[in-house]
């Protein structure tokens, strides 16, 4: 394999540290191991009332234990994972046992090589982003060759080549990138004491793969430019970036020949007690993949961020959360975060925090060119008119401490839910929903607390209305027991008036924690970091390890 | 693959008799004026240093940093610790870091790490994940997850560390 490459790059390790063997004894003592584990099991029972069903092996884990070891400047790793069979709801081509991850990486004055798996992203990630969500198996990480320049201070560059994860296996696309990255206040003296700081940065990205349709004649590389600046200035700042990439017919877009693009813009003030971040986004026909008839969350080379809130409250966060559309969509969202001081009418004698949340995704317009036998560009697309609402999110939250023993958190959202797009679900209404939540935690002693939340959702269509309540006692620092109860009081049907109860007890000890819990989970749309990923309904007790060491 | 497992091995034992060299590791971070900086470079003149991991996202998180403010400037004055949070936020949030901060008040040293590289560099897992670094430099302890009241273990855990005594147990 690259065999050659890691023998040259351990060879020049070993130059570095001279040969003998005092040396290498001192050299070694100053290395360090790092890592951490994880491991998740759940027993599955049969339970028709919530149409959870119980797969054949009754048991399913998860597992993965990562390694780095450093020192000074060279580095190395390794990840091991274990599926026995996957957790259902995880992506089912995570199957059996393996070392998934291995990397080793130097250091020499200004050059930085990876050689094996990497992460790596460019400015935003609109042309390149490689990362990894372990706890929803996303994982597209690199395995090739790195190489970061820095050719004076305030540039840096990155070149990199290799293919990308999926599950087991790696995709069948190569992906060549590099980018280069300038700080200008770095770089010019004059800028150096300038109260303005501006970085601007350019990555080109591009994909080989083979054209062996019998359909079409496709093209078999595909590049990305993607140009970018930040400007900051006190409590000011602006963050914008633009992607064009060259036509790329694939499945998500119905092997059309038209090119994509993407612009990204984030403006945010701030000051003391008071912050406000406005941002707006288009893509259009963006979907950028190392296989191009990969679907889902597979051997994805960019990234294109959702712009609206991401909730973290059970029914806002798991029932209709939003996932960026990679064929088209515009999106703005503005937020604000107002603290009234103690002392005042509003704030009271202990202060109030209020936070003002508002976002919109459309789709973005497009007219038809019908013209499937001939250029197959698809459709054109008025850059600025928007086509039908895919989202929208107006929810504010405001913090509240009455007095040393009691806080509060309430919360108010109003949702507009486009299934028929978003969870694809042809012929299903929109949802119009309204939540509301209070989140209340009391304090017995220093250590001993309890955190109350009760939620509901209020909406006509889908499976009608939900309450949730939720009891947590903790005893810090190392215990915690918690009981929660959904009931969806308000489906149509009377029969899918379920509860869905669960109780679970954690310990932590230092890097360690270990959970159980047993009980119901509702279908939902877990998402972390962005990626979010389908829960089937299920009963039955489940264990989780994680360690950090 | 297994000349690769085979020289990671090799490192693994021979660093197993060296486990008191437990420093931060360099990693490029941003700062919220979008510069980079690199993690090696946290100082604080000797006094103790806590890493907590957190984002926007994240309610425990939240709730930590926020019960920690009220209480940081009593933290400083008799301690000198310094908190640095590290937001693992992503493109999609990262240009509210700076809002939530200030809006909240922080008077933290705040640094994002957008693609996870220096939480992959300390083996954090899930956040909030908290360290103690002593001052000498050493990570000392950590801790996975936040409960109310968890504060005061960790403050317990400064005071001793300020005044120079060991709290490996």
């Amino acid at each position: 394999m690259k065999l050659k490459t890691l023998l040259a790059i351990c060879l020049a390790f070993f130059g570095f540290s001279k040969l003998s063997a005092q040396n290498f004894e001192e050299t070694m003592s100053n290395g360090q191991i790092r890592g951490n584990f994880q491991f998740d099991m759940q027993y599955y029972q049969e339970d028709s009332a919530i149409g959870a069903q119980q797969p054949s092996e009754e048991i399913l884990s998860n597992g993965f234990l990562n390694l780095i070891y450093t020192n000074g400047n060279f580095s190395t790793g390794i990840r091991y994972e274990s599926y026995q069979n996957a957790l259902l709801g995880f992506p089912n081509g995570y199957k059996g046992n393996g070392l998934t991850y291995r990397f080793a990486t130097f250091k020499k004055d200004k050059l930085t090589v990876t050689a094996g798996n990497f992460y790596e992203q460019f400015g935003n990630g609109l042309a390149f982003r490689s990362y990894e969500e372990r706890g929803l198996g996303y994982d597209n990480a690199m395995d090739g060759i790195r190489i970061k320049y820095e050719l004076m201070e305030g540039i840096n560059l990155t070149g990199l080549t290799g293919k990308q994860r999926i599950f087991f296996e790696y995709g069948e696309g190569i992906v060549r990138g590099f980018d280069a990255d300038i700080s200008l206040n770095s770089v010019f003296k004059s800028l150096k004491e300038n109260k303005t700081k501006i970085r601007v940065g350019g990555s080109a990205v591009s994909k080989y793969q083979a054209d062996q349709d019998s359909r079409y004649v496709l093209p078999e590389n595909v590049a990305t430019f993607a140009g970018r600046v930040n400007i900051n200035r006190g409590k000011i700042n602006f963050n914008g970036e633009y992607a064009y990439k060259s036509n790329d017919p694939s499945g998500d877009n119905g092997f059309i020949y038209k090119p994509g693009e993407a612009i990204f813009l984030q403006s945010s003030y701030s000051q003391k007690g008071l912050g406000l971040v406005l941002s707006a986004k288009r893509n259009d026909n963006m979907s950028f993949r190392s296989n191009r008839t990969e679907s889902q969350q597979n051997l994805l080379i960019n990234y294109l961020p959702a712009l609206t809130k991401q909730h973290t409250y059970n029914l806002l966060a798991t029932l209709y959360p939003y996932a960026t559309q990679l064929n088209g969509e515009v999106a703005f969202q503005a937020d604000l975060i107002y603290k009234f001081k103690k002392g005042t009418m509003i704030g009271g004698e202990n202060g109030m925090d209020i936070q003002i949340n508002y976002s919109t995704a459309n789709n973005i317009d497009t007219t038809q060119l019908n013209d499937e036998n001939t250029l197959r560009k698809g459709y054109k697309s008025d850059y600025f008119k928007i086509g039908e609402v895919f989202f929208k999110d107006f929810n504010f939250q405001i913090d509240k401490k009455f007095s040393n023993k009691i806080k509060g958190r309430f919360t108010y959202a109003n949702l507009v839910y486009n299934q028929e797009v978003i969870a694809g679900k042809p012929g299903n209404p929109t949802v119009y929903a309204n939540v509301g939540i209070a989140d209340v935690t009391y304090k017995f002693t220093m250590r001993n607390s309890l955190r109350t939340e009760a939620q509901v959702l209020l909406t006509e269509q889908d499976h009608g209305d939900w309450a949730t309540l939720l009891l947590e006692y903790s005893y810090s620092p190392h215990w915690f027991v918690a009981i929660l109860d959904q009931y969806n009081y308000g489906n149509a049907i009377s029969k899918q008036r379920v509860h869905y109860y669960n109780a679970s007890v954690g310990y932590n000890n230092k890097g360690n924690r270990i959970t159980m819990s047993y009980g119901r989970q509702r279908a939902g749309i877990f998402c972390v970091g962005g990626v979010c990923r389908v829960v089937p309904a299920s009963n039955g007790l489940y264990l989780s390890i994680t360690s950090s060491f | 693959m297994k000349f690769f497992t085979t020289l990671f091995l090799g490192f693994f034992f021979l660093t197993l008799q060296a486990q008191d060299n437990n420093i931060v590791p360099n990693v490029k971070v941003q700062q919220l004026d979008g510069n980079t900086f690199n993690t090696g470079d946290f100082k604080n003149d000797g006094k103790p240093i806590i890493i907590n991991f957190w984002a926007t996202w994240c309610s425990p998180c939240k709730r930590e940093l926020n019960n920690i403010a009220e209480m940081y400037d009593e933290w400083v004055e008799e301690t000198g610790v310094k908190l640095v949070a590290i937001s693992i936020d992503d493109t999609r949030n990262m240009s509210k870091v700076a809002p939530y901060v200030n809006g909240k008040g922080w008077e933290y040293d705040v640094y994002i790490d957008p693609n996870g590289d220096f939480k992959r560099a300390l083996g954090v897992n899930n956040i909030p994940h908290t360290f103690l670094v002593d001052g000498n430099g050493k990570i000392v302890w950590q801790h996975n997850s936040y409960s109310e009241g968890d504060e005061y273990e960790l403050y317990e855990l400064v005071k001793k560390l300020a005044a120079g005594k060991s709290i490996t147990d």
